[in-house]
């Protein structure tokens, strides 16, 4: 049999090296300004952009889809060469792979500057964008798929079962999730409403990080561990029963981020039995990762790029057992909306994803530059502040999650709650955020003396473009062994492969979202509920672009606590003309949904200009550019007209007329804050939408009762 | 077409067979991976998880 020579390309997979610790830095710090505004308010500078409802979401997208991203595509392109003993498939493909890749993430972060959102979690993006990721992820796939054709190796290692799972997965979860009607270039409605859009969003919201933060990388643990320890995998068997249980019960999980809420009670069960079960692949898989050190545990010891993955694989253990843990109800019922679940997702990012990059980086680096590391005690140093980092980030969360939540919940004899002031709650938990501010700093630091560490590496270095292989091509026919199993068949053959892991994925999404959309008595009617009126509804989409929904609830569960708090719990029925949902999965404010009708029109007027002089000691941003911008009403029958052919039943009446019910609305607040004697507004500032949007939530209830 | 798919299923009745089938699924899937890891032959395994030291 003749060998066949060829060129493994390094200069992609460098490209992406690269792009991963730049937006890092980027999406990091970032994310230390988010932690430094909760307790100095003064850093939102009363600027649009700079202001925390804004830049929480640059924070997490940069984050997942640019250093998370750029970290998969790195190590996709480098294994998947060598497992697959074959160059990438198309150079030109993997340029514009690269580059559409680093520009989609300019415009994203351009366009949540300028509060172009969706205000889905995680798919904050507008339409435009989301066509451009569609179009980016299908030639990732080709470049992928086309490897895996002209292949020399005829059997698929498991990290590339893990790769193309990821790969479909992905596109259904983002295609599916990111259904949204377009009212403008840049302003879309989502084409679910209320209780359906928040089950698809967290059906999407969790596979983002099973199938984005997880997969893609047990597929680098599965190639990159090996590598690192110089040992095969400890069973390639338990690594099968892995992929095959992990694709199959993670889609179900969804659900669980909507426990107590408006969601029916089915499909929150459905959610809980799932992630329950998901502890055992998890930990099969994490085992799987530990165990490859046998005997190579010494090593740990000396090696840094051993350390980092060590307690990467230790972090996924952690967050793949607590994660189940705080799907149970009665554990939900305290962790939910608290600090808590930053703390359990930063213990999966800094830990598992950050660090495992780091490994693989550091493992990486020396062999694309052809020279070791500028420096072994810079490594260590790294690892050991990051991980400090990572305990100082975490622990003090846990504390303020766990102290505010039982704040929340603090009754006094009398039957009233102790902490009546939600604020209260929140300055206790203050110097908590401080430490957390501290933890981050040191993660950062870590990854500083990283990038020196390989800037210095790289300049005493040269980039190896190409690395020369050889290996004998694949014969055409393929003669079975007798007795061959189904699964052997699976493994040679790619396509089948993935129809299998698609099906594996559909089942569990199909079951729960496809009978939550049609059938209609999930959602009870109630006859009192109706649709925003014009100016609410821009009212509304000024709530959205400054991402109020990033530190507010709008869903009162049905604990006495809550109630007692914010009033009447949330009803599925209350949200029918919700495009889209807006419940929030944090509350570094208090819950929204009944704030209608609480306060005069005045006091939020107050509020707005300068929460600390209504609630002293607040941690709110100020809207000072409500106050001076005029509403932007061009697009406000173009709004309606949409969300009416969404399902809104706006009367033609009420379209022809909609400028002048905006108009007379908002006069007649307008006229209402004038009474005070230190306020004077007119009808067409932004602030006149937002309270009347404010004003209306949660009042629909209220009405029916009178 | 958008008619047909909203007024197909109107009630909720009869929900309790979704977690059935969900078990059934469930359980017969992870029957048919539980034997096939079972079956795989050593000697394959072995050269599967060195593929990524060749």
């Amino acid at each position: 049999m003749s060998l066949e020579r060829f060129q493994y390309d390094n200069r992609i997979v460098k490209n992406f090296v690269f792009a991963s610790l730049f937006w890092a830095v980027i999406g990091m710090l970032v994310g230390l300004l988010l932690a430094f505004q909760l307790y100095l308010p003064v850093l939102n500078a009363e600027v649009p952009w700079l202001t925390f409802g804004r830049l929480r979401p640059i924070h997490t997208n940069a984050v997942i889809f640019a250093f998370v991203g750029n970290n998969i595509f790195a190590g996709v392109y480098y294994s998947m060469q060598r497992l697959l003993k074959a160059r990438v498939y198309s150079d030109m493909l993997s340029k514009i792979h690269f580059w559409g890749w680093q520009i989609m993430i300019v415009f994203a972060a351009l366009s949540l500057f300028l509060g172009y959102t969706t205000s889905k979690e995680y798919a904050e993006l507008e339409w435009p964008l989301d066509i451009a990721i569609t179009g980016l992820w299908v030639v990732f796939g080709a470049n992928l798929i086309g490897t895996i054709a002209k292949r020399r190796e005829r059997h698929l290692y498991v990290a590339i079962w893990f790769y193309l799972a990821t790969f479909v997965t992905v596109a259904v979860l983002h295609i599916v999730n990111s259904f949204e009607l377009p009212v403008n270039f840049t302003k879309s409605y989502s084409a679910y409403s209320g209780v359906q859009d928040a089950l698809v969003q967290w059906w999407y919201g969790h596979n983002a990080v099973a199938f984005f933060l997880t997969t893609p990388i047990l597929g680098l643990m599965y190639y990159f561990l090996p590598k690192a320890a110089n040992r095969p995998v400890f069973s390639y068997r338990l690594s099968i029963i892995h992929f095959w249980a992990l694709i199959f019960i993670y889609i179900w999980a969804g659900p669980h981020h909507l426990l107590y809420t408006a969601l029916p009670d089915w499909a929150q069960t459905l959610g809980t039995v799932f992630s329950i079960m998901l502890i055992a692949p998890s930990w099969g898989g994490m085992l799987n990762g530990l165990l490859t050190l046998r005997g190579a545990w010494d090593r740990v010891r000396d090696d840094a790029v051993l350390k980092f993955m060590v307690v990467a694989i230790t972090c996924y253990g952690m967050a793949t057992l607590e994660g189940p843990l705080l799907s149970l109800k009665n554990l939900n019922a305290i962790a939910h909306y608290t600090d808590w679940i930053p703390a359990h997702v930063h213990v999966g990012t800094l830990g598992w994803n950050g660090f495992m990059a780091f490994g693989v980086f550091y493992w990486l680096i020396p062999r694309l530059f052809d020279t070791p590391m500028y420096s072994k005690k810079l490594m260590n140093v790294h690892f050991w502040i990051g991980t400090l980092g990572i305990i100082f980030w975490v622990l003090p969360m846990y504390f303020a999650g766990f102290m505010q939540s039982l704040m929340w919940k603090e009754f006094a004899a009398d039957g009233s709650l102790v902490y009546g002031n939600f604020l209260e709650t929140v300055t206790q938990i203050i110097p908590m955020y401080i430490l957390r501010s501290l933890g981050g700093s040191m993660y950062i630091i870590g990854l500083f003396i990283m990038i020196y560490n390989v800037w210095r590496t790289v300049a005493k270095g040269k980039l190896v473009p190409t690395e020369e292989a050889e290996a004998p091509a694949l014969t055409k026919t393929y003669k079975k062994h007798a007795g061959e199993h189904w699964h052997r068949l699976i493994e040679r053959k790619p396509v089948q492969l993935t129809i299998f892991a698609t099906v594996a994925i559909l089942i569990g999404g199909i079951i729960e979202i496809i009978p939550m959309i049609k059938v209609e008595s999930n959602i009870p009617k109630i006859s009192t509920v109706k649709p925003y009126t014009p100016l609410e509804l821009e009212g509304r989409d000024l709530y959205i672009r400054e991402g109020c929904n990033n530190c507010h609830s709008q869903m009162v569960r049905p604990f006495r606590s809550e109630t007692e708090r914010y009033g009447e719990y949330s009803k599925a029925g209350e949200y029918v003309y919700d495009h889209p949902h807006l419940w929030g999965s944090k509350r570094t404010g208090p819950d929204l949904h009944r704030v209608g009708a609480k306060y005069p029109h005045s006091w939020h007027y107050e509020h707005m200009l300068e929460p600390d002089n209504m609630s002293p000691g607040s941690i709110m941003p100020a809207y000072p550019w409500f106050f001076t911008d005029d509403l932007d009403v061009s697009q406000t029958v173009a709004k309606m007209e949409t969300l009416k052919k969404l399902g809104v039943p706006y009367t033609e009446e009420e379209i022809a007329n909609a400028n002048q019910l905006r108009d007379t609305q908002a006069q007649e607040i307008a006229d209402e804050l004038n009474k005070s004697d230190d306020i004077n507004i007119t009808k067409d500032k932004e602030i006149i939408s937002l309270i009347a949007y404010l004003q209306r939530l949660g009042t629909d209830i209220k009405a029916s009762k009178n | 077409m958008l008619k047909y798919i909203k007024q197909h299923m109107e009630t909720i009745d009869g929900i309790e067979i979704y977690p059935l089938i969900s078990f059934v699924i469930f359980f017969l899937f992870f029957i048919g991976v539980g034997i096939y890891a079972w079956r795989t032959k050593k000697s394959f395994a072995d050269r599967m998880s060195n593929l990524p030291l060749e």
